[in-house]
């Protein structure tokens, strides 16, 4: 499955570890959040990056405290009509402030990107190497958009009325979030 | 009348291009029907009994007599000639190709429409009083609120792929008029003991399957508050909504299965969170969305002048439909008026292109350009000088839309049914036209007074049964199509749901039962002037069911 990261297709430098594989210390790795949360303590020290795959249907709240010490979090689309994992992403960027990188994975597919990379995606595993390859034409459809809704990304702003004052609090404070 | 700027022409023209890119792909087999489903469903494209539907999206119901020629232009050139007004006051085609599609859109988008999010698991069309502007007993124009909100949900990034379909609805006025309290949020604006204007928020109210009427969880939300609100609300219905089973997946099972009180707080508590951040809305910003709004150079005219005076002292028939259609404005010497989609014998909420081009052309000519869309499948002419009342009258008797039974027994509300519909277990326009026919006496009629029948082909209600004074709902039993029948529904703001009658009757005595329970309500009345649902209010239903099913 491509990766997609900064809008290029990418090598993919971390490996997913089960619950009970052992992890070698300068590997970076995904794990799952339980074993995230049961062996917190002994990650501290780890020399490589550690990523954590958060399930869509666990509170994000409980990522919270240990998000300084993740490299990346991955959010799933078990299909890409659930859409929990939106509000997921913009609370972690937007409420706790999360600047590591942000991976959708699961069913990920050409017509959402720039949905995900608006709610505050930066790094896409594909599910087909023809939308990998479209990324960047894709989420470059659209240069408006009405919602402040991204987080820090330089996506279209709505800039309706650049000249005049009126109006342009809501469109203009994209970034403030 | 809201009109586009080169921002919101731009986001139309970019949808378009996406969607032909969409069908294109799906045409070559690039994307699967369950992955290009939710995409033309977004678009306002659904798969039907026989063809592709497309629902166009009329915001708030307005629309330009520009528009409504594109419309009338669709319907010639891509369809068979006709539209159909929906609940949503929204327009469908039926009988689109979906090779022509981005054709269409093309087209529609040269007019500044387009099939945005009128399906799909998103925030749907938002809806107002079809009044918004022009009504005596508004606070103010609630469609400035309405277009807040359409720009707000318009591809949300977060909010796109919610656990169902999430429909709002406003009201500014003392009379409900746009059914906010079966909507999954309903907002009355409205002022507090302070003077100042805010939102009773509502949630959870929907018909379906299940239906509820919702709760309020806010009484009095500030202006600046009303999109943050929204979003928290949104935001815990993404989250917490469930997606294991479609018919429990509306936020309305959530507020039930939670309770309206837990859920409010929850919403409170993401609330607090991002008030105060980019959302907060300042006058500024309701002054720009309110500049784009054209109003009509209203003239210095008197009320009730002898031109008017007179036609209706000599004429009849003209003061009967007056006296029906016609209804009081804002300003003085103006008229409201609403043109009945509802003829003898005819599928509710059904335009010809020829009557829309028409009804466009008048609105050039009496109405500052401006359609509306009801949403009991009506048009209405919203800005009509008093005075020129006679002689509209006379072109809308010419094209058909001047039966004056607006909100009477035959101004029924109906679902397209098992004549378009997949979904649906029983035919309902045909139900309706015969329901015309046995009504078709204008003065039996407006004796009756104001009764709303609505029907719907399946449970789905998209007929609105549940909330019609006489409900009637098809369900199929042993591969026949037989009819339940509720009394006592509305939607305003004394909503209600309708109480069941009892045993489903079967398709060939739908009318004859109906007809029996207009004849019960006139005989159990205590005064002429009590309303059906208030007759129903006061003695329930049981004398009703003793006199109809005595006989059976």
């Amino acid at each position: 499955m491509p990766l997609v990261k900064n809008g290029a297709v990418v090598e993919d430098r971390f490996t997913r570890v089960l619950d009970d594989a052992a992890i070698v210390d300068d590997v970076p790795v995904i794990m799952p959040a339980a074993r995230l949360l049961a062996d917190v303590g002994d990650l501290a020290g780890r020399r490589g990056a550690t990523g954590v795959l958060w399930p869509n249907d666990r509170d994000i709240s409980q990522l919270a405290p240990h998000l300084d010490r993740l490299a990346l979090v991955a959010l799933d689309f078990p299909n890409f009509r659930d859409g929990r994992a939106y509000s997921q992403a913009r609370i972690l960027r937007e409420r706790y402030n999360y600047r590591g990188e942000l991976r959708a994975t699961g069913q990920v597919l050409r017509d959402q990107f720039l949905l995900l990379h608006r709610a505050g995606f930066d790094s896409f595993e594909v599910s087909k190497p023809a939308d990998a390859s479209a990324f960047a034409e894709t989420i470059a459809r659209y240069s408006v958009v009405y919602q402040p809704a991204d987080a820090g990304t330089p996506a279209a702003l709505r800039r309706r009325n650049a000249s005049s004052k009126a109006g342009a609090r809501v469109h203009l404070r994209e970034h403030d979030a | 009348m809201y009109v586009y700027d080169d921002f919101d022409r731009t986001l139309v023209d970019e949808r378009v291009n996406e969607f032909r890119d969409q069908v294109a792909r799906r045409l070559s087999g690039e994307l699967t029907e369950d992955e290009f489903k939710p995409l033309r469903l977004m678009n306002g494209v659904y798969l039907q009994l026989h063809a592709y539907m497309l629902r166009v999206a009329i915001p708030y119901g307005t629309l330009s007599s520009e528009q409504l020629r594109t419309l009338a232009h669709i319907a010639r050139r891509y369809d068979r000639d006709y539209g159909h007004f929906t609940t949503r006051q929204n327009l469908q085609f039926n009988w689109i190709k979906l090779s022509d599609l981005p054709d269409v859109m093309a087209d529609l988008a040269k007019a500044g429409l387009h099939g945005m999010q009128t399906s799909g698991n998103c925030v749907r069309n938002v809806t107002t009083d079809q009044w918004g502007g022009v009504a005596p007993d508004e606070i103010e124009d609630p469609r400035i609120w309405a277009e807040i909100l359409r720009q707000h949900s318009t591809m949300h990034p977060e909010f796109t792929y919610l656990p169902r379909k999430f429909k709002i609805a406003i009201t500014a006025a003392a009379h409900d008029r746009a059914a906010v309290r079966v909507h999954d949020i309903g907002l009355r604006l409205h002022k507090n003991g302070a003077g100042e204007s805010g939102f009773e928020v509502v949630v959870g109210g929907g018909l379906g399957r299940t239906p509820f009427v919702g709760k309020t969880i806010k009484p009095f939300l500030p202006k600046r508050d009303l999109l943050s609100y929204v979003e928290a609300i949104l935001r815990v219905y993404n989250q917490y909504g469930r997606r294991d089973n479609i018919y429990k997946a509306r936020i309305k099972i959530l507020v039930h299965e939670m309770g309206a009180e837990k859920f409010g707080a929850e919403v409170d508590a993401e609330w607090q969170n991002i008030k105060d951040g980019a959302l907060a809305i300042d006058l500024a910003f309701i002054a720009d969305i309110a500049s784009r709004f054209r109003y009509p150079k209203y003239e210095n005219l008197a009320n009730e002048p002898p031109a008017l005076t007179q036609v209706r002292s000599r004429n009849s028939r003209f003061d009967t439909w007056f006296r029906n259609s016609v209804t009081p404005h804002k300003q003085r010497g103006y008229a409201i008026v609403t043109l009945s989609l509802k003829p003898e014998g005819a599928p509710p909420g059904d335009a010809t292109s020829e009557q829309m081009d028409a009804i466009a052309s008048l609105a050039d000519r009496y109405s500052f350009s401006e359609i509306r869309v009801a949403h009991e499948q009506n048009l209405v002419l919203p800005h009509v000088a008093q005075r020129d009342l006679p002689v509209l009258w006379e072109q809308l008797e010419k094209i058909g839309v001047a039966t004056p039974n607006v909100g009477l027994v035959s101004d029924i509300i109906a679902c397209p049914g098992l004549d378009y519909c997949s979904l649906a277990n029983t035919r309902s326009i045909p139900v309706a036209q015969e329901l015309t026919r046995r009504f078709k006496n204008l003065g039996t009629q407006r004796e009756l007074g104001r009764l709303h029948i609505n029907i719907s082909g399946c449970i789905n209600a998209c007929g609105h049964h549940h909330v019609g004074h006489i409900g009637i709902l098809g369900v199929e039993k042993n591969g026949q199509e037989f009819f339940q029948i509720t009394l006592g529904g509305r939607a305003d703001e004394k909503a209600e749901l309708g109480c069941l009658l009892g045993p489903a009757v079967p398709y060939a005595e739908v009318a004859d039962v109906i007809e029996d329970v207009v004849a019960a309500y006139v005989e159990l009345r205590d005064q002429p002037n009590e309303l059906f649902v208030d007759t129903v209010k006061r003695i329930g239903v049981e004398p009703f069911k003793e006199r109809v099913y005595a006989a059976r």
